[in-house]
């Protein structure tokens, strides 16, 4: 049996949720039984049953999150699912190492592609902050694999679902939540399936606005390089690369940013990369897919103008 | 703490891609370990105690092990094995910290070379103990630790009882680095080696491989940059 672990996002199940069903109801020959704390919104089962999804345990009785509590009320309504699979978004990677312990499982995160079942159960993960890929055989009976947000193409099959409510208790929480932030309506730049992302070429933060036209223009989340957030010209949420978050959008347009090795560790895996230098030397040409040799503070307005054409 | 490629290595791997090749490459303290040793000097210093670095690895590990003495941890342990995958390194790193006497284990978000994210997690499974994963913050008042940490499109603060196990992420605070005293202090810390504990196998890891290289960029004239608009949305269909 095949389950996933559908975090529960206010009630919603978003898209890497979708992801992981879409994972698991192409490994599974017996249905997928999704596990949910705490209920989702009207409506949100039936996605869950558009990507194949023939189960919801909905688990209820935990009001805050803690790692340790929820591992164990994960770990407990697995009855006979032997491969979970899970976005590795933080939440995931806070509870999927604790759930592996619980079901002695193996563990295998950051992973990008179906398995390859042949011989085994075969996966293929990112290593080396983008710079590498590995294929890793994980030889314990139960499994738990951690998706990367935007790896997996979601593939609808539509089944119908079955939910179930089962309760737990909160009692031993060892830690407690006192203060929570999040930024309401933004898409988490981990989520973002198009990424406009400015460096020091920009100057100054004053001229953000740009970025964040264009950026608003195409949906996009922003992001920059690790000066621009060191000089606190952007909240250091978007700094993107090596030491800052690791992205995977479909899109990524790169304005005024070198291409140093350890920005691209963080970017290097967007399917497309854009890139605006006024420096043909500059050594994110090199890992594009469209450039502009130009200045940005020419080039940007054009892309603005065209952009809202384009939505006409 | 683990030991890892310096930043700007060029990843490339031997024996018909089965293993990462390691010549000519600089190993480095884990950029998110600089940073949870870092911390751990800061809680120390202010709430008492001292700070044990303990690595899985080979011997080559222990030049790295020393610069962390250097930066100021008081002692250190080598668990005598290849840190084969992450599983393997937290039954190795629990087995120490059960020995007791620890409040807080340290690690960081992720190792730079093997990307787990796992560590954190795993041991606090296995001790049993609360683990908090992607920490920007961290202090410890009255027994008590208290965290800033990463969640999904924001942050948020939260407390938890010791013993505890948390994972450092970046602007948690900025490294030290060695001093000349350091240095010299170094030389005579203890660096115990201890053998690594029978641990069941988890996986293993087969084969290696290099992203796909981009073919060469399409460029646009900076003159006429609706060009660009036009060819995202109608050739490379992504707008
Ligand atoms: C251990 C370590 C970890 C690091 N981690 C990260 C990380 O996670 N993320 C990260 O981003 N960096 C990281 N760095 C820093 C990295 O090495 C680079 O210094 C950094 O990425 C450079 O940022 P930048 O491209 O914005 O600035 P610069 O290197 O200054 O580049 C600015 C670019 O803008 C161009 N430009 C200037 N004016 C214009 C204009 N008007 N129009 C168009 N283009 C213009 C220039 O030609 C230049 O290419 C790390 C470094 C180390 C040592
Ligand atoms: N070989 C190792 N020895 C000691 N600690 C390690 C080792 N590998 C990983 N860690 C710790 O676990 C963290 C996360 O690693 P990982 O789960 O491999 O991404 C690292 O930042 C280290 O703090």
């Amino acid at each position: 049996m095949t389950g996933i672990y559908a975090e529960n996002s206010e009630g919603i199940f978003k898209k890497s949720v979708l992801e992981a069903a879409s994972y698991a109801s192409q490994i599974s020959t017996d249905g997928v039984t999704a596990i949910c704390i705490g209920s989702p919104n009207d409506g949100e089962a039936d996605k869950l049953a558009k990507y194949g999804i023939t189960k919801l345990i909905i688990v209820e009785g935990l009001t805050a999150f803690d790692a340790q509590n929820y591992g164990k009320a994960i770990a407990a309504s697995l009855t006979g699912i032997k491969t979970l699979i899970m976005a590795n978004t933080y939440e995931g990677k806070a509870l999927a190492p604790r759930i592996a312990v619980l079901m002695n499982a193996s563990l295998a995160t950051n992973v990008v592609a179906l398995p390859d079942t042949s011989n085994g159960f075969v996966v293929k993960r990112g290593v080396f902050s983008g710079k590498g890929f590995a294929h890793v055989q994980l030889s314990r009976d139960n499994k738990i694999v951690a998706i990367t947000p935007n790896s997996i193409e979601l593939k609808e099959n539509q089944v119908s679902i079955a939910v179930e409510k089962a309760t737990v208790s909160e009692a031993g929480n060892l830690t407690k939540i006192t203060a929570s932030n999040k930024a309401a309506g933004k898409i988490p730049l981990t989520e973002a399936e198009i990424v406009v992302s400015a460096g020091r070429g920009m100057k100054g933060p004053e001229n953000w606005g740009m970025v964040e036209e264009l950026a608003s223009l195409l949906g996009a989340a922003t992001a920059c390089s690790k000066p621009v957030s060191d000089m606190e010209w952007r909240p250091h949420s978007e700094h993107v690369g090596q030491t800052g978050i690791t992205i995977k959008p479909n899109l990524y347009i790169a304005i005024g940013i070198s291409g140093a090795i350890q920005h691209l560790a963080g970017v290097s895996s967007s399917k497309v990369i854009v890139v605006i230098n006024k420096d043909p030397e500059a050594p994110f040409f090199k890992a594009a897919d469209y450039g502009i040799v130009g200045d940005a503070f020419e080039v940007l307005p054009q892309l603005i103008a065209a952009a809202k054409a384009a939505q006409n | 703490m683990s030991v890892v490629p310096d930043t700007t290595t060029k990843i490339t791997f031997t024996d018909n891609n089965t293993k990462f090749n390691t010549a000519g490459v600089q190993f480095i303290i884990n950029p998110y370990d600089e940073l949870s040793l870092t911390k751990a000097l800061e809680i120390t210093e202010k709430a008492g105690g001292s700070v044990t670095v303990a690595t899985v690895g080979l011997a080559e590990a222990d030049a790295v092990i020393r610069k962390a003495l250097a930066i100021g941890a008081n002692d250190a342990i080598r668990i005598n094995a290849n840190p084969s995958d992450g599983q393997f390194v937290a039954e190795q790193l629990a087995a120490i910290a059960q020995q007791g006497g620890y409040d807080m284990v340290l690690t960081g978000r992720e190792s730079i070379d093997y990307n787990g994210g796992q560590v954190c997690g795993l041991l606090g499974a296995l001790l049993n103990w609360p683990s908090v994963n992607v920490c920007t913050k961290m202090d410890v008042i009255d027994g008590k630790a208290h965290f800033e940490r990463d969640i999904d499109g924001g942050r948020e603060t939260i407390e938890a009882v010791l013993p505890v196990v948390a994972s450092a992420q970046k602007d948690l605070c900025e490294p030290r680095i060695p001093n000349m005293k350091g240095i010299m202090a170094a030389r005579t810390k203890p660096l115990t080696v201890v053998e690594p504990i029978a641990v069941d196998g988890f996986g293993q890891y087969n084969g290696f491989e290099n992203p796909i290289a981009k073919q060469a960029v399409k460029l646009f004239d900076a003159q006429n940059a609706a060009q660009l608009i036009d060819a995202l949305k109608n050739e490379a269909k992504i707008i």
